[in-house]
């Protein structure tokens, strides 16, 4: 008969519009910004530097090795090394950045610097209302410091093997200088 | 030069205003046409006389981005190639340059791509019919239930990868990162859920009489021109030749999995295309099926696999997959040195494209919409 599928088709239409009043799982608008999805723990948006401790530009992991810089595929990351070292984590004597600049206009947030980053120091944001009125998206070292216990709230999986990583590997650092021949220290 | 048709005077010798050719141009700002492409058509009253694709308004030098990066840094730029598929443009870069390199890929990296592979292209291919109806005139229903489905997949690729399009999960010797807990279940419960959406679209579609009279028997591709040109993917197989890659070269594991290949049975029409895209998704659900329920534990990332200073040795490489858009090829020249000498992408929209005025000739302005959205382009790929 002409007019089947057509008929058919109309029926269906007609389910689904009856369906988007009622079923929980058709009702899916969400009322943005009163409401808000809950993030998803992977969401990643720009790159952030942890810092360690209570001061941000002081306690930042970052070593100014610049492996992002290079690797970065937009080449959005500038960097420019500190003259002098600080004593890192383990004890370590390290540069530090004295610049470190992302343009987020040119991030294409790939996430391809978190996983080149040999000092766990620069992870993913999930922070996505960006919009402003000044010309303020190149995102200077002040801007990007966050504190590890803000990434331990937006990524808790990913943070607790970081941290755990890092706490085991300074606990050897010191088991070995404290096994060190006294001879051998200055 | 435009060649009249043959029994017409030609065009300026005779006065009559029905019997004059004229030139349309059609794009790149037309919203039928998928993205910024340009077809120059030339009309005999209403049905095409010839047809003139022009494209080239997205290149982003991708190929040459990508020979300036390292090898590590042309994933998320392959993600941008064809945007909708970004899992199946990142396997096909990552399977060549584990060919170059002679990389190991662990199980349960290859099951996890299989399964973000057929979820690409279960969203992709009911994506296309969403937007092939809604050339059609069909305005907004059908796209907008595909989307619906595409949405849970794109949630479960958020929830993977990071990023809901961009995914850049793939790596050179496995993936980025292990499934999150509880993903599997979530996936196979989206999977479970695409087979009563797929009866659905089927009711809302298949048999209806206007979309049969508007596709059947328009814009046939012979199955010897199809070879000819050098045609891939559901377009092929809608003429009735039965090459898929998947079973050709069963790269990865595909050989472990039991599926067939639809074929069209119309001679190639705009329906059949239509139709194997659907039955293709049909496949697609029995591999998600089998893959979700095989994947063994294991590593996600062969432990000796390099993330930077990944040098292969001087040679070359190409390395093939069927993407949900038909044959997508990627070839690779290495000097030995931290990025590839030649980056060349074979995209499988570009070289579908080109038998489109094969296709339309003869048929009126309002087929060749349709004709182009059975295609199936996305721009990304095609001006690279």
């Amino acid at each position: 008969m002409l007019g089947r599928g057509i008929l058919r088709g109309l029926i269906e239409t007609g389910r689904n519009f009856c369906g988007s009043y009622y079923d929980p799982a058709r009702l899916t608008t969400v009322q943005y910004p009163e409401e808000k999805l809950p993030p998803q723990e992977n969401a990643r948006t720009l790159p952030f530097l942890v810092y360690d401790g209570q001061d941000p530009l002081a306690g930042l992991r970052c070593t100014a090795c610049t492996i992002c810089e290079q690797e970065c595929p937009a080449h959005c990351i500038r960097i420019v090394k500190d003259t002098v070292k600080k004593p890192d984590y383990l004890g370590k004597m390290q540069f530090h950045p004295k610049v470190f600049d992302i343009d987020a206009m040119v991030c294409m947030s790939c996430g391809v610097c978190v996983e080149v980053c040999p000092f766990d120091s620069i992870k993913m944001d999930r922070v996505f209302e960006l919009a402003q009125d000044r010309r303020a998206l190149v995102l200077h070292k002040m801007n990007l410091a966050k504190s590890n216990q803000y990434y331990r709230e937006i990524h808790p999986t990913e943070a607790a093997a970081v941290d755990a990583a890092r706490d085991e590997e300074q606990r050897k650092a010191r088991a070995k200088k404290a096994a060190a021949p006294a001879i051998l220290t200055p | 030069m435009i060649a009249p048709p043959a029994e017409l005077p030609a065009p300026g010798r005779v006065g009559w205003a029905d019997h004059d050719l004229l030139e349309v141009a059609m794009g790149p700002h037309h919203p039928s046409t998928h993205g910024v492409f340009r077809m120059n058509v030339v009309l005999d009253g209403e049905s095409v006389a010839k047809l003139t694709p022009i494209f080239g308004f997205l290149h982003r030098n991708h190929e040459k981005i990508a020979e300036r990066n390292s090898y590590l840094a042309a994933i998320p730029y392959t993600d941008r190639l064809d945007y909708i598929c970004s899992m199946t443009n990142n396997w096909a870069y990552v399977l060549t340059v584990e060919k170059l390199a002679g990389l190991p890929v662990p199980d349960r990296a290859e099951y996890i791509r299989v399964i973000v592979g057929e979820f690409t292209r279960l969203f992709n291919h009911a994506c296309m019919a969403g937007f092939l109806l809604q050339d059609m005139g069909a305005l907004g229903t059908p796209l907008m239930y595909a989307f619906r489905e595409r949405e849970k997949i794109l949630d479960l690729f958020e929830a993977l990868s990071g990023s809901r399009m961009m995914c850049n999960y793939l790596r050179f010797g496995g993936v980025r990162c292990d499934l999150p807990g509880g993903w599997r279940e979530q996936a196979a419960g989206v999977a479970a859920a695409f087979h009563p959406f797929l009866d659905q679209f089927e009711a809302l579609l298949s048999e209806n009489e206007i979309l049969r009279a508007r596709t059947q028997g328009v814009g046939v591709l012979p199955p010897a021109l199809a070879v000819n040109a050098g045609v891939t993917g559901p377009g092929l197989r809608a003429s009735g030749v039965n090459y898929d890659i998947r079973k050709v070269d069963q790269y990865g594991i595909y050989n472990r999995f039991k599926f067939r290949v639809p074929l069209g049975a119309r001679g190639g029409d705009v329906f059949d295309r239509y139709m194997v895209r659907i039955l293709e998704m049909r496949e697609s659900l029995a591999i998600l099926e089998q893959a979700l329920r095989d994947i063994p534990e294991g590593v996600f990332l062969d432990p000796k696999a390099k993330l930077r200073n990944l040098r292969p040795k001087a040679g070359e490489a190409y390395g093939r997959i069927e993407a949900p858009k038909g044959e997508l090829g990627f070839y690779l020249i290495s000097d030995g040195g931290p990025a590839p000498y030649r980056y060349r992408i074979r995209p499988p929209s570009l070289v579908n494209l080109t038998v489109l005025e094969d296709m339309c000739l003869g048929h009126a302005i309002a087929d060749v919409v349709i004709i182009l959205g059975s295609i199936d382009i996305v721009l990304g790929e095609v001006d690279r």
